[in-house]
């Protein structure tokens, strides 16, 4: 495991009993106490994630609007100051680039927040179609990210400063918010990956260290728990938000993973991957990703490949047993002509075709 | 971690216990803490031949799903039903009550090729 690349917290995982693993070049931690213990503290408390290993590039410059409506599928002329929209990056082709946040931080100043196995192809994608007035700079070595999320979020976030975190709305944000102890200011969102309200705050990669620990101390009396990558993965799933290199590839259209509210095919600017996507919208694709559950006993997982029949109609994008949900559930990428809900399919599970059935997606939404 | 003195151990983590003219096969405390919350394992039926060294069976974490190696050959004469609805013995209790499968060795002198408690403890400090 030569190389692998490490966060600013890297050297406090230990001291949490974090287990870490590559993933995608990174050596990031797994787990913590455990997948079932973090996933359940984020539901029903907080938890606090390190994904400093996410990509941030600034965009500035007086064309960076008319930049950015090119390059991305949202709209971001309907984004004012200090609020962030989730949009998806194309090929030509319909096929994705990456998903992401920008954040309008002024209106020649955008901060775009990228997938961390992503962060050359997408700076490299977004310079290869630079037009004039607009610069480019990927400052992702220099910053470090850290999600609070839960119920409990909020709460022991305000512990440590003094801006009122309720005046953040969901996708709104508050640039160089102060925190006790903490030396450099910090951007925090309201937003996350994990179904639940919560946090995610930019700061300076020399006060990483500091901020994770005022956190953990700030919410012990709440519960708030580290958690490792395995929750990440099964909180997300859980709330059907997609990962790119599953729901999401250069192969798979955002129509074709459900995630048509971010591709404004009517707006003026012309993007991207326009025309496939225009074309998906309002003609349909041939395949799309569901949501499954097995019928019969097994747990499906990611690339195990899916049957109607004989035939072999589509492949489980990610699938697990869900913790909150305690079932056996699965996104899949199917054929159209088998995607009602109700459906009956099988997935093969190793030496053995089990019975599944399409159901509702998200599979988990907070009350 | 515990690592029971009168058990034989495979490199695959399997532990075995010899009872008269059977054996009975888990596996370690070792394993099962490497793989987390353990949420499903799928085993043979009674009846079925395994082979050494073949997988017979899987048991998932919540990430992961990982084979099951057969430590002997024979044939499967009880399989533990309980891991169906409560596979999280295997990390309450993998020596106890999650056994997984007791079997007719065809060749008991394949025990010999099986590492003692002391070896095996060997070589998870080397992993």
């Amino acid at each position: 495991m030569a190389d692998l690349k490490r966060t600013p917290l890297y050297t406090v995982y230990q001291d949490y009993n974090g287990k870490t693993i590559d993933f995608g070049g990174w050596d990031l931690p797994v787990q913590f106490s455990g997948i079932k213990k973090e996933h359940e503290a984020t539901r029903n408390a907080a938890g606090l994630f390190d994904v400093s290993h996410m990509g941030e590039i600034v965009v500035t410059g007086p064309n960076s609007e008319q930049y950015l409506q090119k390059m991305l599928t949202n709209d971001i002329s309907k984004l004012t100051i200090n609020r962030a929209q989730y949009t998806i990056m194309c090929y030509e082709n319909g096929g994705t680039v990456d998903d992401l946040l920008v954040y309008k931080k002024g209106d020649e100043e955008f901060l775009l927040v990228v997938n961390a196995s992503n962060i050359e192809k997408d700076f490299n994608w977004l310079k290869q179609h630079l037009i004039d007035g607009v610069n480019l700079n990927n400052i992702s070595e220099s910053i470090a990210q850290l999600a609070l999320q839960g119920p409990k979020a909020e709460l022991i976030l305000q512990k440590l400063t003094n801006t009122d975190l309720s005046e953040i709305k969901f996708f709104r944000f508050a640039d160089h918010v102060t925190f006790s102890g903490i030396n450099k200011g910090a951007l925090v969102s309201r937003t996350g990956y994990t179904g639940e309200d919560g946090f995610e705050i930019y700061i300076d990669h020399s006060e990483a260290i500091a901020l994770w620990e005022k956190i953990l101390e700030a919410g012990a009396d709440e519960g708030v728990e580290p958690i490792g990558l395995g929750a990440r993965d099964t909180l997300r799933f859980e709330a059907t938000l997609p990962l790119y290199g599953q729901e999401l590839t250069a192969e798979i259209t955002p129509i074709e993973a459900g995630l048509g509210f971010a591709v404004k095919t009517n707006k003026e600017a012309d993007f991207i991957g326009k025309e496939v996507l225009k074309d998906q919208k309002e003609n349909g694709t041939t395949r799309k990703i569901i949501g499954i559950e097995m019928v019969d006993k097994g747990i499906p997982r990611h690339g195990y490949e899916v049957f109607k029949g004989e035939e072999k109609v589509g492949v489980v994008t990610t699938g697990t047993q869900s913790p909150t949900l305690e079932k056996n559930i699965g996104l899949a990428i199917v054929d159209i002509r088998f995607t009602n809900i109700d459906e009956e399919l099988e997935v093969q599970v190793r030496k053995r075709r089990l019975k599944a059935k399409v159901i509702a997606t998200p599979f988990y939404k907070r009350k | 971690m515990s690592l029971p003195k009168e058990l034989r151990y495979s490199e695959e983590h399997e532990w075995v216990k010899v009872e008269g003219d059977k054996v009975r096969i888990g596996i370690t405390d070792f394993a099962q803490s490497e793989l987390g919350d353990i949420v499903f394992v799928e085993l043979p039926e009674v009846g079925e031949e395994i082979e050494v060294d073949e997988p017979f069976g899987s048991v998932e974490s919540v990430k992961t799903v990982s084979e099951l190696y057969a430590p002997l050959s024979g044939k499967i004469v009880e399989i533990n039903e309980d891991l169906e609805d409560s596979p999280e013995f295997v990390n309450e209790s993998p020596y106890e009550k999650a056994w997984m499968i007791v079997i007719e060795p065809t060749d008991m002198s394949q025990l010999d090729a099986l590492m003692t408690a002391e070896e095996y403890q060997k070589m998870i400090d080397e992993e």
